[in-house]
């Protein structure tokens, strides 16, 4: 196993501690003093809306990007002031970023050369990678006759072959069509665990981060908004923000008595203690909500609706419903062996079910960061 | 011909016909444009002193007048070398700034665009004047060195503008890509993106030539002695009397810039 | 957070530092351009306000104001650069719009009849014209052969002569300009107008004309200003008869050595041609704001 195997190195992966970063433009905070732990080898996804300055701490992480203060070390080395070009990070652009008057080789062997690698390694190395990505053999290909798939995979290439131990991914697959997309994001996912490099990824499709990172660092204006896993981000939000980016929900006002949470008047049997926050508001998932049949049973929690509206979508349906007090809750569930004439009709009650640990209160805030794990 | 002129010729259903008046007038337009510049060249194989058209007797004397007179030989060398120093000079002073302007965004930066620009707003016989002084102060009236200065800072907001055209249609993301890899910013500028401006480049290069070998206000007040340029000389002559002599050498100048434009345009087609 | 904070210092020097640097490309031009031009140019102005005592005195611009000779100069100036402008709109106009309504091909071979001259040297064109309109030129040859007239006339060395060379000159200046505003016009604009019911004359001046207003425009403000400072053309072709401001600057320093003179009619035109070019720059920026653009 040489110095060029380009095998799961995960002992080599780097760790990144970002701390107090700021980065103001006039008076707009595009980051405002972020903290964040990076694992070696944790595949992160920076998740936000345009303008939530998650590309802009992927530049700072780069070294594109000089912000106003803060400190981050890769590893135990402090790389703050570093600029780019000795930071060894290896990065992903939007636009691919590829070098047109190069051929494929050219590209991918570009870093390489201005490390002074000889020409022979250089073209074994380029040639090992390029097969890594899938496309073996194409080095001697112009890049404007690669489809945009393949681009992507190049561009790929090139940011690996000198085998940096972090890899940046400035939202990488938003410009292939969806049929790509999804494959790619599983391969990347493939890529990563086969290369065990640290890698931070920036999208604002959720569905992508969802699928493809260890953890999610959701952030908005500037700054953290939650760090967890795919399945706290979604099961458990820490904000309203959060619920609101990730998935779709139904959002109920509810108000605290002593100990007591109530909706409607009425208190909810929950699993998890509340958080601590002010204001509360309960999050309902289309899909974790059920319409009831027959009488209580337990402690499942249950709320009175008129059906405003029913879509059957063959292997599914969706209702919306509308409460007593006019906030509307959207159902999705399996349709099973029932036709359409068993679903519930527009304009008929029902009583809509959820069980204790799909009750969730979250903060009714946009802001403050809620961090675990 | 009649189902021609009977055909629309644009958007608002005109015929041809109803537009054949345009046709003609374009035409003589186009000839006046071009015929006197092309007549200079049969007229300078005219035998006779008056420069006819066409010549009755050909020959080459003016040619040969040309070449055998060291004043003209002498102007010509110093042109040309003028010229060449100029382009030296002129484009990596002129790449270098548009590449500064471009990357370092400060809020300066536009008051130093039109500075850089003034050259071309202040008018030359100011500027002639202005350097004519400023020459004879510093003592370098009548040198080579203060013609290729004066000539390089009227070609400076040429080059400018050229590249910073080019450079606004360029994906600085590749020199980002590049720096990414490892490259500092010098190497990623020589590597990455000069090799996509190059024709641009090219073509200020091949501007600022040619802007010096033809230019004759400020080369009047500032080249003379051993460092006399062809146009200086030129225009001399013609306030003078008219030497024929001049025909050729138009000819001559006509050939050089007609084979300079065309290359610079052969460039500026070829990136497209 | 003490380690944070030392950062803030030395990231803001960092920034400092790459930004003065990339500016620092821009000085080597700067330097050239400050010491040969704005230097040398903002002492012509100093010395515009120094007497022929060496004491500070208006008598520079007085002399402007006052003498006839001033007065006559700054009209014929005028004159020849308004009746250029005129004469390029009016035969430039129709040259734009024919090669803009032409197919590309044939457009861009037509195109070369306009560069050829523009890339000529001025020098070159001048000359050219000054032998074809001479009494014994081409121009007088073929007008009486053609019998548009019977004896030569004199149609060099003065006005007539100064204002074809100029013509000649700058018609590239308006055309190309021109030329390109036109194709940038949105030819849908001229299927609405027929669709909704305009003749072609009418569609013509009521939505590509105006349209093509601002390069006709910009490209006019062009000549104009290029005239106002020319010298080479009308010095050869005007043979001393029309004389022009460029030209009075050039002999009171060739002949007279008046210093004072001299800069005083330089710094007005200066300041004319910055005011001309200041204008516009305003109110093509308005055109914009208003609409004017439909690239």
């Amino acid at each position: 196993m040489g110095r060029g195997a380009l095998t799961s190195q995960v002992t080599e992966a780097l760790p990144i501690t970002i701390r107090g970063v700021t980065k103001t433009y006039g008076r707009v905070h595009a980051l405002d003093a972020v903290d964040l732990d990076i694992r070696s080898g944790e595949f992160m996804t920076l998740l936000g809306p345009s303008g939530s300055g998650k590309s802009t701490l992927l530049m700072v992480l780069a070294g594109f990007t000089r912000p106003d203060r803060g400190s981050l070390m890769f590893g135990d080395r402090e790389v703050i002031r570093t600029p780019p070009h000795l930071r060894n990070v290896g990065m992903v652009f939007q636009n691919y970023a590829l070098f047109p008057h190069m051929t494929v080789a050219g590209n991918v062997g570009y870093p390489l050369r201005l490390r002074g690698v000889p020409k022979a390694e250089i073209a074994e190395r380029c040639e090992r990678t390029l097969e890594t990505v899938q496309l073996g053999g194409y080095g001697e290909r112009q890049i404007d006759q690669l489809s945009g798939g393949q681009k992507q995979r190049v561009a790929l290439a090139r940011a690996i072959v000198f085998e940096p131990r972090i890899l940046l991914m400035d939202e990488p697959l938003s410009a292939l069509d969806k049929k790509l997309r999804d494959r790619m994001q599983i391969e990347l996912r493939h890529l990563h665990e086969k290369l065990g490099m640290t890698t931070v990824y920036v999208t604002h499709d959720q569905r992508e981060a969802l699928t493809m990172s260890d953890r999610i660092a959701v952030i908005n204006h500037g700054r953290l908004m939650q760090l967890d896993t795919p399945a706290r981000i979604y099961d458990r939000p820490a904000n309203r923000f959060v619920a609101d980016f990730i998935g779709e929900s139904a959002f109920l006002p509810v108000t605290r008595l002593g100990e007591a949470v109530l909706h409607a008047g009425l208190p909810l049997t929950l699993a998890e203690p509340p958080p601590e926050a002010d204001r509360l508001v309960l999050m309902i998932r289309p899909e974790r909500v059920k319409v009831a049949s027959g009488l209580a049973e337990g402690n499942t929690n249950r709320f009175a609706a008129t059906v405003s509206d029913i879509v059957y979508q063959g292997d599914s349906f969706l209702m919306y419903a509308t409460l007593a007090d006019g906030t509307e809750v959207n159902v999705r569930g399996v349709v099973r062996s029932t036709t359409i004439a068993e679903l519930p009709t527009v304009g008929s009650a029902v009583m809509l079910a959820l069980e204790p640990e799909d009750t969730v209160l979250i903060a009714d805030t946009d802001s403050g960061a809620g961090t675990a794990g | 011909m009649k189902r021609w002129l009977d055909s629309p010729a644009s958007e608002t259903q005109i015929t041809q016909r109803q537009r054949l008046w345009l046709y003609v007038i374009a035409t003589l337009i186009m000839l006046f444009l071009v015929a006197p510049t092309l007549i200079v060249i049969p007229m300078s194989f005219s035998e006779s002193i008056y420069l006819e058209f066409p010549p009755r007797q050909w020959s080459t004397r003016w040619y040969e007048n040309y070449f055998n007179s060291t004043e003209w030989v002498s102007a010509t060398v110093t042109s040309l070398t003028a010229a060449f120093l100029t382009m030296l000079v002129a484009t990596p002073l002129g790449v270098a700034a548009a590449y500064g302007l471009h990357t370092s965004q400060m809020r300066a930066g536009k008051l130093v665009f039109i500075l850089l620009i003034t050259p071309m707003m202040v008018p030359l016989i100011l500027i002639a004047i202005g350097a004519f002084y400023a020459y004879v102060k510093l003592k370098v009236l009548y040198t080579m060195l203060g013609l290729v200065l004066a000539h390089t800072v009227l070609a400076l907001p040429l080059v400018l503008i050229v590249t910073a055209s080019a450079l606004k249609s360029y994906d600085m993301n590749q020199e980002m890509a590049a720096r990414s890899l490892g490259a500092p910013r010098w190497r990623a500028f020589l590597t990455i993106t000069l090799p996509q401006i190059r024709f641009a480049v090219i073509t200020a290069a091949l501007l600022s030539f040619l802007s010096s070998f033809d230019e004759v206000v400020v080369a009047m007040f500032i080249s003379g002695g051993d460092n006399s340029t062809l146009t200086r000389n030129m225009f001399n002559a013609l306030r003078d009397q008219i030497d024929p002599t001049i025909a050729s050498i138009s000819t001559i100048m006509i050939v050089i810039t007609s084979l300079l434009m065309t290359l610079a345009q052969l460039f500026g087609r070829a990136r497209t | 957070m003490t380690a944070v904070d030392l950062h803030a210092e030395g990231l803001r020097r960092d920034a400092f530092r790459e930004r003065l640097a990339l500016f620092g490309l821009c000085s080597p031009a700067l330097t050239l351009i400050m010491v040969i031009l704005v230097i040398p140019v903002g002492w012509l102005f100093y010395v515009s306000f120094i007497g022929a005592d060496g004491q500070f005195s208006l008598e520079n611009y007085d002399r402007m104001l006052t003498s006839k000779s001033y007065a006559r100069i700054f009209r014929t100036t005028f004159e020849v650069s308004l009746l250029t402008t005129a004469i390029c709109i009016l035969i430039g106009y129709p040259l734009a719009y024919f090669l803009s309504q032409m197919p590309s091909r044939i457009a861009n071979l037509c195109l070369i009849t306009v560069l050829l001259p523009f890339w000529t040297s001025l020098l070159v064109r001048t000359y050219a014209w000054l032998v074809l309109l001479q009494k014994k030129g081409l121009v007088n040859s073929w007008a009486i052969d053609l019998g548009l007239w019977d004896e030569p006339i004199k149609i060099v060395h003065n006005m007539t002569g100064t204002l074809i060379g100029m013509v000649h000159i700058m018609l590239p200046f308006l055309v190309l300009p021109l030329y390109g505003s036109m194709k940038a016009i949105d030819r849908d604009y001229l299927r609405a107008a027929s669709n909704l019911g305009a003749s072609p004359v009418r569609n013509f001046w009521t939505v590509f004309f105006p349209l093509s207003a601002p390069g006709l425009f910009a490209g006019s403000l062009i000549v104009f200003v290029l005239c106002l400072g020319f010298y080479v053309t009308p010095a050869v072709l005007g043979g001393g008869k029309v004389i022009l401001v460029s030209m009075k600057i050039a002999s009171n320093i060739e002949l007279f050595v008046n210093w004072g003179a001299a800069s005083a009619l330089g710094v007005v035109l200066l300041v004319l041609t910055m005011l001309i070019l200041w204008g516009a720059a305003r109110f093509l920026k308005l055109e914009q704001l208003t609409g004017g653009g439909h690239q």
